[in-house]
């Protein structure tokens, strides 16, 4: 578990500059994010896996890569021939990545529910502008089907909007943002 | 007398629409297995047939003898595994590059049709029979009656791409009936407005017609084709109203053509992949 962040800031400036408005605003920032990504149990007879990305993107599809499970396992890179199958992931920045896709790469996991860390302090995320966002989870199962949930958010995230939960209807399960 | 002369005229315009009418109902297509491709030099296979219904392989084989494949660095291609069989031609192809692949087949040049002194029809060049713009004048007789020369192009193509899309395959020759696409032809998704320019001999093609059919057309009652034609700029318009493979062909005439040609044509068919959003 990383540390809970929580920055106040009093807008003293602001109340300075805007001298009709006397309140102080005061709101909690929250950069230490958990993403718990449910992988429903699916009774069919052929299962495998599902290969599920996750990533943040702005009102112009600019992405910011979160994380990826595929099949890293696979001999000779076999699992990369799928990820094409990722479409709205391919087309938002998959398909310009460099091989191996280093550091938020993991192997597909079963039905449960699992967590993804999100440190929106760190690189990459850190310079993104304030605005609107859409934080993306895309599923697709080889033989099966493939499934988007979208969480909309605002930048910077505020504690006060945590956390946020969406349901999938058939590859995802329950989806849920929020304070780590 | 005068009915005869109006049978004959009839008969001829029956004749003429119909040609006209069987040049339109057959569609020559070149459809890749897939259009978007991930991983390590995976291999795409093509089927190349002329069929009534789109994408059906129902009416005759592509001749692909002509099909040329160039790869994102400009490099030739080598067709693997070619067949060619009753109803439809097939050929592989591997992907070493990341990018975009053209596959495309094209022909074109002078084209005569005309009478000889007994009212017998000639054309050249014949149906299949190769020929060079220099052979136009031994070919065609000095007295030939009712002649009429064109410069016709026609260009059969399709794209798959490894990885991200590239723009270099769409250079363009600068002769016949070319697309440079403003949306990538694989990146297209349905609900989504595509834009594609058309060129005539490198120039904005104006006034193009182009008919989008989506496939699977043998399991409707109507072709259900878009029509759109191009602007001033050559380009057309398209939003995807479904995912699926869709047959585009695009046909132009104008009478800018060089002597001894009076009228220049050019056809441009190209096979899409529409993706679902």
């Amino acid at each position: 578990m990383q540390k809970q962040k929580k920055r106040f800031i009093s807008s003293v400036l602001a109340g300075a500059i805007i001298t009709a408005c006397a309140v102080t605003q005061v709101y909690a920032k929250a950069d230490a994010l958990a993403l718990t990504v449910e992988i429903p149990q699916l009774d069919t007879a052929e299962y495998h896996k599902p290969y599920v990305a996750v990533w943040l993107e702005d009102s112009a599809r600019k992405s910011t890569q979160v994380a990826l499970w595929y099949q890293i396992d696979k001999k000779n890179n076999e699992g990369l021939e799928w990820l094409k199958d990722l479409r709205q992931w391919w087309r938002r920045g998959g398909r310009s990545l460099d091989l191996p896709y280093d550091g938020f790469t993991s192997a597909t996991k079963g039905p449960g529910t699992h967590e993804v860390s999100i440190d929106l302090s760190k690189a990459d995320f850190k310079d993104l502008a304030p605005g609107n966002y859409k934080l993306r989870i895309e599923a697709v199962r080889e033989v099966g089907g493939r499934e988007n949930v979208v969480i909309p958010i605002t930048l910077p995230l505020e504690t006060s909007s945590l956390p946020i939960s969406k349901t999938g209807k058939t590859e995802l399960g329950k989806i849920r943002l929020s304070v780590q | 007398m005068k009915s005869k002369l109006l049978l004959k005229l009839i008969a001829a315009g029956v004749i003429a629409s119909s040609m006209t009418m069987q040049a339109q109902a057959h569609k020559a297509w070149i459809l890749p297995s897939s259009t978007v491709l991930s991983g390590d030099e995976p291999y795409v296979t093509f089927d190349a047939a002329v069929s009534n219904s789109i994408f059906s392989i129902d009416h005759a084989a592509l001749n692909i003898e002509g099909v040329e494949v160039v790869d994102p660095k400009g490099n030739a291609v080598e067709l693997e595994n070619t067949s060619k069989g009753k109803y439809r031609s097939t050929f592989d192809i591997q992907l070493k590059e990341q990018g975009t692949y053209k596959v495309e087949t094209a022909s074109g040049g002078l084209r005569a049709r005309w009478e000889d002194e007994d009212g017998k029809r000639h054309r050249w060049p014949r149906r299949g029979q190769n020929a060079t713009d220099a052979d136009f004048a031994k070919a065609v007789p000095k007295d030939a009656k009712k002649l009429q020369v064109s410069q016709s192009y026609r260009r059969v193509e399709t794209f798959v791409t490894l990885g991200a899309p590239t723009e270099s395959v769409f250079k363009p020759t600068n002769q016949g009936l070319e697309m440079v696409p403003v949306t990538h032809p694989n990146d297209l998704f349905s609900g989504e407005e595509a834009t594609f320019t058309l060129l005539i001999d490198g120039k904005p093609a104006k006034g193009a017609s182009v008919e989008i059919i989506q496939g699977g057309s043998r399991y409707r009652d109507q072709q259900n084709e878009i029509k759109v034609t191009t602007n001033d700029k050559g380009e057309f318009n398209v939003t995807w109203p479904d995912a699926g493979r869709y047959f585009v062909e695009a046909s132009y005439e104008d009478a800018q053509a060089k002597a001894p040609a009076t009228k220049r044509t050019g056809t441009y068919v190209a096979v899409f992949e529409v993706l679902p959003m």
